[in-house]
């Protein structure tokens, strides 16, 4: 039976190499995954009406929002499922959301 | 060597689980397994055993904590029957498809409608496809044996199943027989410490177990499954060797008895196994060419070793104590018959669904049954394969 780390497990990986079970044996693997890929609706981040309140970092439900040196980056697309949250209590305008054009 | 001693089935089984001193019982009381976590929590009571014993709230919940045990790195033991099993159906699965060699003891009954609680093997014949190691006992003796075996089994490194060892309700559960014990020093030692790779309270690595397979990856895991089994048929092998060195006594997938010149011959699972042994003996004695196989085990199905026993026979009756409802047979005919398609000559078959909900099988209806052997011989006519043993009509 194979021990295979996560990021060695894609779409690829055939029946000998892939973990015994589906078993993951680290943590904080879900930054592998593409689970960005079913979103329908999408934020936009403008970066001159952002005051860096963070108050859209913490209610954002899958930590999509990074933060440096005291600022929000852009969003963080390989995992935001464009829920809208951080729109609702953005109170600058900074974030704009609509249908995300695939 | 060895311990003799008069014990019920379900004491044999309680006595070996006292033996391994497993690390956690999830458990439910249900006739005819009810005795097993009985006697079992008398253990842990006088402090015999250092067994966490969990009184669970159902059988879905026993299985479900047996599943949290085993993944923390323990080693859990439940048992059950009947409709008791047919409520761990979810879990049972679950236990299997995350490879957790838990060990159930399965006391054969019929499933209810009506209710009855009596035996046949519709119960464990229900949870055949579920990916759990199946193997059954004729007697006390052979479920001690088997439960004796099951861990080595089950937590072999190529194989991590669940084992599932059944025997018959009352018949053998409640019956008390002559047994040999081993010592509980040669047992334990034979069992061994279970030392999983990866588990859920190894603190030196982090793990996740039944994370979400999406269609890009069940298939894989599946296939995997399937592979364990095959490697089980070598283990199951490997692990009867070793048992009959400790214990003198020898197993197989099958007892093959008085086959070599058989003409005629029944495939049997369970206790009627030993009505069929009398039967076949009083046949024997007026010189009639009869045999008989018994399975012990059931999964893996022993397809390619069963089709060598059968060579050679001109007729064959395959006894199946649960009905499928296919109207194609119960399901020990339907997976013998289809391993033997394709053989050559491969002998006509019969199927006789038998004691259902605990009907008696006499040496008389043993007797019957190749009675009906001898007159497919002589017509050369099959006739209806799909037959009920004792049907009043």
């Amino acid at each position: 039976m194979s021990y295979t780390p996560a990021a060695n497990i894609n779409e690829q990986i055939t029946w000998k190499d892939i973990s015994p079970a589906g078993e993951i044996y680290e943590s904080g693997t879900a930054v592998l995954v593409n689970t960005g890929d079913w979103r329908i609706m999408v934020p936009a981040f403008s970066e001159e009406k952002c005051r860096h309140c963070m108050l859209c970092v913490p209610v954002c439900p899958d930590s999509s929002i990074p933060v440096q040196d005291g600022k929000r980056l852009d969003f963080d697309f390989m995992h935001c499922k464009g829920c809208g949250v951080c729109y609702k209590v953005c109170p600058f305008d900074a974030i704009t959301f609509g249908k995300e054009e695939k | 060597m060895g311990i003799r001693e008069r014990l019920s089935g379900n004491e044999a089984v309680a006595y070996a689980m006292k033996q391994i001193n497993p690390d956690v019982m999830g458990a439910f009381p249900i006739t005819p397994s009810t005795e097993i976590p009985q006697y079992f929590s008398q253990y842990v009571a006088n402090g015999e055993v250092d067994t966490e014993f969990v009184a669970v709230e159902s059988e879905h919940s026993a299985m479900s904590c047996c599943i949290g045990a085993q993944a923390a790195g323990g080693r859990a033991v439940t048992a059950t029957s009947s409709c008791g099993l047919a409520l761990m159906w979810e879990m049972l699965y679950v236990a299997a498809s995350c490879r957790l060699p838990i060990t159930l003891a399965c006391i054969n009954r019929a499933l209810t409608g009506p209710i009855n609680i009596n035996c046949d093997h519709s119960d464990s014949m229900g949870a055949r496809d579920f990916g759990w190691i199946q193997l059954y006992a004729e007697n006390n003796q052979e479920a001690y044996d088997n439960f004796c075996m099951a861990m080595r089994i089950g937590e072999h490194r190529d194989v991590r199943l669940p084992v599932m060892t059944c025997q018959d309700g009352f018949i053998t559960s409640h019956a008390i027989e002559n047994i040999e014990l081993i010592e509980t020093e040669v047992v334990k030692t034979f069992v061994g410490a279970y030392e999983p790779e990866h588990f859920l309270l190894k603190k030196e690595n982090n793990l996740s177990i039944g994370p979400y397979d999406s269609a890009a990856y069940y298939m894989e895991h599946k296939y995997q499954q399937a592979d364990a089994m095959r490697a089980a048929k070598q283990v199951i092998q490997e692990v009867a060797k070793d048992f009959a060195i400790i214990s003198g006594r020898e197993y197989g997938f099958f007892e093959e008895y008085q086959m070599q010149d058989a003409e005629r011959a029944i495939v049997i699972i369970g206790s009627a196994a030993g009505t069929a042994k009398h039967a076949i003996n009083e046949l024997r004695a007026q010189g009639e060419k009869v045999g008989m196989i018994k399975l012990r085990v059931f999964r893996p199905f022993p397809a390619e070793e069963l089709v060598a026993a059968l060579a050679g026979l001109q007729v064959v009756a395959i006894m199946d104590r649960a009905d499928s409802f296919s109207t194609n047979g119960g399901p020990l005919f339907s997976e013998t018959r289809s391993a033997c398609y394709g053989m050559y000559g491969a002998p006509p078959m019969v199927n006789f669904i038998y004691g259902l909900g605990g009907r008696d099988v006499r040496v008389d209806d043993i007797l019957f049954v190749y009675q009906q052997l001898e007159e497919i011989q002589d017509t050369g006519t099959t006739g209806d394969t799909y037959r009920y043993l004792g049907l009043r009509s």
